[in-house]
Parts: C-alpha cells; sequence; structure tokens
C-alpha cells in the first residue's frame, strides 16, 4: 500500500468515528436510558440497528460507547505520554544504579500485559471510566519510558551531544533542543499505536465489568450483555465489535503512516 | 570474445525513473577496467546488474553477456550458476557484507565447498591456506573469529579471500578500500593488484576516486547521471580530460595527492 | 557464559525480591479493606476488628511483609482470606489449565506467523503477499473477547463441534474432554497473537532480505534458498526470539478474558475474583508466580539469544538489559 494511501485511509477510519462522538455530544436519536423499543428488537421501526435486552436503542448507545472508546484512548495516551516520557527522560540521564533500578523494573512491568496491572488499579479505585483511562494509562506509561529512554541514550550517546554537555549546557536545553526532537517521530508512532491497545484494553476492561458502569454504555460492556442473545439478535454483538475494529485499525494505520512518513529509508524498502 | 560484454544497459526503477541509461563496454580475460563517478552515478549498480542481483523493483534492460551467459532477463537458476564461477565480487562495506552470526572461517568455507568440493580436514586446510593467502596474520584465530572480532581491515581481506575461493574469471572490486583507514586502503590495494595478477583475473573496479583506481587499472570509463561520458587510459585522462566532470575529477585527485605529499614526510 | 549465567541468575533473584517487596507495598497501598469481604454489610465494628484479627491484617506492614517472606522461603503461598484455603495447591490447580492453553496457543501462533509473516515480506508485492500483511493488521485490531464470542458461534452454538465454554469438573482426569474445552480458546488466543506475531516476522524477514550479507552470499554463487536457509533464518531470528519471550509471557498472565470468555478456571480467573475480593493472598501469590514466570520466559530468551548471536555475548553488562 502506499505510504498516502496508508495515512490517508487511517484518518478516514478513525475521523469517522472522532465524527460520531462529536455528533453524540448534540444529537442522539434516542435518549439513552429510553427503553421504550421492544426488547432485543430487529433492525428497522424506528431503531436503525435495533435495541438491546432493554429496549434502549443500539444507535443511541453505539453513539454513546464512541465517546467512551475515544476518551480512553486519549486520556490513557496523555497520561502515558506525561509520565513515560518524564521518567524514560530521567531514566536516560541517570547513570549507575539508579538507572539499572529503573531500567529491570521496566522490563519486568512490561512483561505484564497493560491489562492486568490496569485490572489491579481499577479494583483499587472503583470501576468508572476515569479509573479505566488513569490505570491504562499509567500502565502503558512503563511502555512509553522504556522507550524514551532507550531513544534518549542513544541520542546521548552522540559526539555532539556529549561537546555540548561537557561544554556545560544544561540539560533542559539538551532536551529541548536535542533529545525531543530526535525521539518524537518514533515516540510519536508509538503513541499512536498505544491509543489503539488503549481502546482495546478499556472494552476489555469494561467486558470484565471493570469499566465505566452502566448505564454508559462501552462498546466492551455491550459486547459482554449482547454474549448471550448473540444467535437471536447478532446485530448487538456485532456492530460494537465492528466500531471497535474500525477504530482500532484506522489509528494503526495512521501510526504506520506516520513511521513511513518519519522513515524514508523504510518506506522505500516496503512500499518502493 | 570478451568475458563481460555490456551493451546498451538501461537500470530502471519501479516508478519508472533511469538510473543506468545506455551503458556499453566490455572487459576482456585478464583485463582491468576502471568504473569511475560520484556516488549516484549508477557504478555500483552496474556491477549489481553485472552478477542480476538488482535491488527488488529494478529491472535491466539491454544486454550483460557474462563468460557466454546472457543475465538480463535469465531465470534464476542460471544465474546461480553464473556467479561466483565466471565473476565474484567485493563489496564497500566489510562490517555488513559478512554473516555477523556465523564464523569467518565457516563463511570462506562455503564457497570453497562449492567450488571445490572440499570437505572435513581438507576444507580447514584450504580455508587455512586463503586466509593466507589474503596475508592474514593467525589464520586459525581469525577462522574462528566472528566478524565484528577482528578490524575492518581483515574483514575486507576475509571478504577478498571469499570472492578469490570461487576461483572467479572476473573479480568485481565496488569501492573496496572506501570504508578503510587511508593507511589500510593502501596495503589493500596492493594486495589486490598483486593476487589478481597472479591468477590473471579480470578485474572490474568501482571508485569515486581516480587515485585509487589507477593504482589497479590503466584503463577507465567515467560515469555521470547513469550515462558513460568518457573512457580512455588514466594517462590520457589525465592529461587531456575532454569533459569538465572528468577535469574536476582529476583536480580532485590531485589535490588529494599532494594533501598527502605534504602531510607524509618522505 | 559461567560468568553470565552466574550473574543473570543473580539478576534474577535480586529481580524477584524487588519485585516482591513492590507487590506487597503496592498492594497495601491500595485502599479497600480485604475484612469488608469476610463480613456481610453492616458488620459491626467488632466483627470487622475480629475478621481483621483472623487474617492478620490488623498487624503492622513490617511484620505482615516478613510473615509473607518467610512463608514464601518455605514454599507456601499463604492462605486466602476468603476461602480460609492455602493458595499454593490453588495456583498449582488453574495452572494446569493455564499452562497448556497458553503453550498450545504458542506453538499454534509460531506455527501459523512463521511462514506467513515470511510471505508477507518475500511476496509482499504479490496479492497474497498484500492479503497477509492486510489480515494481520486487522487481527491486532480485534479484541480477544470478540473473537471468542464469534467463534463460540460459529464452532459451538451453530456447528455444534465444540463446547462454549467451561472445563470438566474433574480436571485431565478424562483428558479428551479436557482437550475439547480448551480448543476454542487456544484458538482464538492463537490467532490473535499471531497477527502481532506476522508483522514482527515480517519485518525481521525484510531486513535480512535487505542484507549486504545475504547479497554477498549469493553474488558469490549461493542460491536464494540456500542463502536463506545458512544466513536468513538465524538472523532474522535474533529479534523475533525477544518478542516470543514478551508474547508468551503476556499471554499467560494475559489469558484472563479468554478465560473469562470460556468460563475456564485458570489462573486469570483466579485474580480477577482475588482482586473483586480484596483478597491480598491469592493476588499475591498469582502475581508472585506469574513474575517468576516472567522472569524466568526472560532468562530463557536473553540465553537462547545469546547462544545464537555472538555480538551479544561480547557485551559487558550483565544482561539485565
Amino acid at each position: 500500500m502506499k505510504r498516502s494511501a496508508t495515512l490517508w485511509t487511517g484518518c478516514v477510519l478513525a475521523g469517522l468515528i472522532a465524527l460520531i462522538a462529536l455528533i453524540s455530544l448534540f444529537w442522539l436519536p434516542y435518549d439513552p436510558s429510553d427503553t421504550s423499543g421492544g426488547r432485543l428488537a430487529g433492525p428497522g421501526d424506528g431503531h436503525l440497528i435495533g435495541t438491546d435486552k432493554l429496549g434502549r436503542d443500539l444507535l443511541t448507545q453505539l453513539m454513546t460507547g464512541s465517546r467512551i472508546a475515544i476518551a480512553a484512548g486519549l486520556g490513557s495516551v496523555l497520561i502515558a505520554a506525561v509520565v513515560g516520557i518524564t521518567l524514560g527522560l530521567v531514566a536516560a540521564f541517570a547513570q549507575g544504579w539508579f538507572d539499572d533500578t529503573v531500567s529491570a523494573l521496566l522490563d519486568i512491568l512490561i512483561a505484564f500485559p497493560t491489562l492486568l496491572l490496569a485490572m489491579l488499579i481499577v479494583s483499587a479505585r472503583s470501576a468508572t471510566l476515569t479509573s479505566a483511562i488513569i490505570a491504562i494509562g499509567l500502565a502503558q506509561s512503563a511502555i512509553v519510558a522504556r522507550l524514551t529512554r532507550i531513544l534518549a541514550k542513544r541520542v546521548l550517546a552522540q559526539d555532539y551531544i556529549t561537546a555540548s554537555r561537557t561544554s556545560g549546557t544544561s540539560w533542559p536545553r539538551i532536551v529541548g533542543e536535542h533529545v525531543l526532537p530526535n525521539v518524537w517521530p518514533t515516540l510519536s508512532v508509538n503513541l499512536a499505536l498505544q491509543f489503539g491497545l488503549a481502546v482495546l484494553a478499556e472494552a476489555s476492561l469494561s467486558y470484565l465489568g471493570l469499566g465505566a458502569p452502566p448505564p454508559n454504555a462501552s462498546w466492551g460492556r455491550m459486547l459482554q450483555e449482547a454474549q448471550a442473545t448473540f444467535t437471536t439478535a447478532p446485530a448487538g454483538a456485532l456492530a460494537p465489535g465492528i466500531l471497535l475494529v474500525l477504530l482500532v485499525i484506522g489509528v494503526n494505520l495512521v501510526a504506520d503512516g506516520l513511521r513511513d512518513t518519519f522513515d524514508p529509508a523504510r518506506r522505500r524498502r516496503t512500499a518502493a | 570474445m570478451s568475458l563481460l560484454d555490456v551493451r546498451d544497459l538501461t537500470i530502471r526503477t519501479g516508478d519508472g525513473r533511469d538510473l543506468v541509461s545506455g551503458l556499453s563496454f566490455s572487459v576482456g580475460r585478464g583485463e582491468r577496467l576502471g568504473l569511475i563517478g560520484e556516488s549516484g552515478s549508477g557504478k555500483s549498480l552496474t556491477t549489481l546488474a553485472v552478477l542480476g542481483l538488482l535491488p527488488d523493483g529494478m529491472t535491466a534492460t539491454g544486454s550483460v553477456e557474462l563468460d557466454g551467459t546472457q543475465i538480463v532477463g535469465a531465470s534464476e537458476k542460471r544465474l546461480v550458476d553464473v556467479r561466483g564461477r565466471a565473476a565474484a565480487i567485493v563489496f564497500q562495506e566489510p562490517l555488513t557484507a559478512l554473516d555477523p552470526l556465523m564464523r569467518v572461517g565457516r563463511q570462506l568455507a562455503e564457497p570453497l565447498r562449492r567450488r571445490r568440493g572440499l570437505k572435513g580436514d581438507a576444507l580447514r586446510k584450504a580455508v587455512a591456506e586463503a586466509l593466507e593467502q589474503v596475508r592474514l596474520p593467525e589464520p586459525g584465530r581469525i577462522a574462528r573469529a566472528f566478524p565484528h572480532e577482528i578490524s575492518g581491515g581483515q574483514r575486507q581481506r576475509v571478504a577478498l579471500a571469499m570472492a578469490l575461493a570461487c576461483d572467479p574469471g572476473l573479480l568485481i572490486a565496488d569501492e573496496p578500500t572506501t570504508a578503510l583507514d587511508v593507511t589500510v586502503q593502501s596495503e589493500m590495494l596492493v594486495l589486490l593488484d598483486t593476487l589478481v595478477g597472479e591468477r590473471g583475473m579480470a578485474v572490474l573496479f568501482v571508485s569515486h576516486d581516480l587515485a585509487v583506481v589507477s593504482r589497479v587499472t590503466d584503463r577507465v570509463l567515467v560515469m555521470k547521471d547513469g550515462r558513460a561520458v568518457e573512457d580512455g587510459t588514466v594517462r590520457d585522462l589525465v592529461r587531456a580530460p575532454r569533459q569538465a566532470y572528468t577535469k574536476a575529477l582529476v583536480d580532485s585527485a590531485r589535490k588529494l595527492e599532494s594533501a598527502l605529499d605534504l602531510g607524509e614526510p618522505r | 557464559m559461567t560468568g553470565y549465567l552466574l550473574r543473570r541468575l543473580a539478576f534474577l533473584v535480586v529481580s524477584l525480591v524487588l519485585a516482591s517487596i513492590v507487590l506487597f507495598v503496592l498492594l497495601r497501598m491500595l485502599p479497600g479493606d480485604p475484612a469488608n469481604a469476610l463480613t456481610s454489610v453492616g458488620a459491626s465494628p467488632e466483627q470487622i476488628a475480629a475478621a481483621r484479627h483472623a487474617i492478620g491484617s490488623d498487624k503492622p506492614l513490617p511484620e505482615q511483609f516478613t510473615h509473607w517472606i518467610r512463608q514464601l522461603a518455605t514454599g507456601d503461598l499463604g492462605t486466602s482470606f476468603v476461602s480460609s484455603l492455602p493458595v499454593g495447591p490453588e495456583v498449582v490447580q488453574r495452572l494446569s489449565v493455564t499452562v497448556p492453553l497458553t503453550l498450545s496457543a504458542f506453538v499454534l501462533a509460531v506455527l501459523i506467523a512463521v511462514p506467513a509473516g515470511f510471505v508477507a515480506a518475500y511476496k509482499r508485492r504479490t496479492w497474497y503477499g498484500a492479503l497477509l500483511s492486510g489480515v494481520s493488521q486487522l487481527g491486532i485490531a480485534v479484541p480477544v473477547f470478540w473473537l471468542g464470542m464469534i467463534l463460540i458461534v460459529v464452532f459451538s452454538l451453530n456447528a455444534g463441534w465444540l463446547p462454549s465454554g467451561g472445563f470438566p469438573q474433574d480436571g485431565w482426569s478424562d483428558p479428551a474432554q479436557a482437550i475439547r474445552s480448551l480448543v476454542l480458546p487456544v484458538v482464538t488466543i492463537a490467532l490473535v497473537m499471531s497477527a502481532s506475531l506476522i508483522r514482527y516476522v515480517r519485518s525481521a524477514t525484510l531486513d535480512v532480505l535487505d542484507s549486504d550479507f545475504l547479497r554477498t552470499s549469493r553474488a558469490l554463487g549461493s542460491s536464494f534458498g540456500q542463502a536463506m536457509w545458512r544466513h536468513g533464518l538465524r538472523n532474522a531470528s535474533v529479534p523475533v526470539i525477544s518478542i516470543l519471550g514478551i508474547e508468551l509471557a503476556s499471554t499467560l498472565l494475559g489469558a484472563v478474558v479468554v478465560e473469562s470468555v470460556f468460563a475456564l478456571p485458570g489462573l486469570g480467573s483466579l485474580l480477577a475474583t482475588g482482586i473483586a475480593q480484596h483478597d491480598y493472598p491469592v493476588i499475591q501469590g498469582v502475581l508472585f508466580v506469574s513474575t517468576l514466570a516472567v522472569l524466568l520466559i526472560g532468562f530463557a530468551a536473553d540465553l537462547v539469544q545469546r547462544i545464537i548471536d555472538p555480538r551479544l555475548r561480547d557485551r559487558l553488562s550483565g544482561g539485565a538489559r
């Protein structure tokens, strides 16, 4: 696939979901808690996609669900970026045992799935969307910190930086002028990937009942609720999954497109 | 009949740009030819086209006849048969040209086994001999070393030994000294000149540096933007360059020579 | 190599101790009283205090910690606050479901991803090469529980070939029955895992296809197949092995979602229950065993990489990174 095509397809898919979320802020077909529809009605008859087991409109739920998915992605990535980059930079500048300890801890933390760490954190607080976002964001910041540390170390090892450090340039200036601009391309690609993973993690948490509580319609919760009636009312068990896949594929394609833009050598090789 | 006969060679990228166009030259048995030009002039691609190893997505048209085999459009099976036997190559960067995970001796044994059918002790002896021929000290230690454990100059000698082990009619050397230190460069050129001379091999020597090329060959083809702009003996080119581009190459070679002369007390 | 092994083992032990301290402290920092789980709503303060005393959560933290470490040293993972049963046997019982589940899923995923990733790289200009890349792109976007739901509908509810969930009450005493109930969960995990593995294999293969040493070997007369066999395979495997280690570890720990979809009594569901009930000994026990597994898998992956790649052997650092 051409580079621009990858980026564009990704933007269109992710943008589509973002648009739905935006519209849901101003207009919804039904009130989210309106249970006036027939239970598990099929598509049509005033309900475009049908209704769930309580008689709520599925389209309305899908639309509010898109808000939760995007909030989960954005919020988690923001936390992961702030905490992870800071920690990674500190570790990169640190030397000796501190650096060793941090990197060893990060190595262990990374082996634990985001979801597992998030489960622990959520259980300590309460099962709300905010808890889920904080939990996923913190869990992901280990990944971001490790990557930042490796990338920043590589930059700091360059001769010109060593020269600039020995000549007494302050470290905030080194970070601002040399480190961040150099690590940002790779980091931003990774953050885009983390967005997709955060969306999936939130859906999983909700599926396990540890996400946003009812009546919030997280796609993961919708899938969990529709699981028992998959064969009789497939719409409710398919639609949220399809939207999840579209959103995640969208941001992953954006990440791939970004990587190709930042790394022309790789692009030449894989797309020539 | 020439050993290598290139006629009207054009190399095109996937998106339709010509990196080499209408190139023709030939190298007879035991003859030596230098291909000279700046980076991007298409000289390295030309050597890859001679071996039928163009990067994915690039296509060659025209004619490349190597030891009587038409390379352009040949099946992979025929190419495998020709490579190594008719022509072998030494690449520019000896660190990446060798497999980082395999001991030097085993890598060198590969062509020896294939070309001479050696096995066991005989093969081990041939590896040691091949390393000695390229003047490597302690061949036993070098054979057991991994590429990252020996110096750049030693690696390039190993690469040369591997190419010579194929016993090719034509040795292609693609900037074989560019990645090396100046002092090591000189030794490498003398070595290459001697070994090729002993075996009566033909040489296609690629470089951006006229001074380097002149140490190995007399006849030179100057390339610019994928085309041949001038050819002749090094003497003639230096005395009377017909093209402005050639003149620039000559001047830069002269400058380097004089700088070296000044820098090195004799 | 011996020096490295010793250093690496020392690192393993230190990490384990470090991890258990962090684990212990973090868990006690979490709000929520385990005694609440033991007592009914509206219990009197005396009842709660009695419950605390019974499980030892009224003792000072350092005392609780040394108690736990002392237990660990004797191979005792403690006793559940809630069920009053020892945690160790429970964990072993759960592992008899989770280990076969993840290991077979892992093997299946590798069997799918290695050839598929190679073809996706080598044949990337053909329609099926591009299709493979596209399918793996799709695969990493699919939520694992949704894939499980779909597989249940197709192969269990509609076709009726396999059970939709659960695990025989008496475990592996009827192996055929146990295997049947693991087929769908294994396939679910393997499909999702192979989707991301394909991308790594593909990228490692592309690096090798692009490498100078492969070109050298071919330029000197090896066929593509010979060059790939002698040089390509080993070089491509180095980056893939470290990913395999991470994937295996995270699947072992992350099986909780799939265990939930298929109602399997595995380690993940034990942890989920423990978390829901603030049952610290259970949480600690599961996470301790998991950490041990993570460290051992990382150790194994490091070791294999060092055997393959001599450049890693010469590095001075202890191999922590």
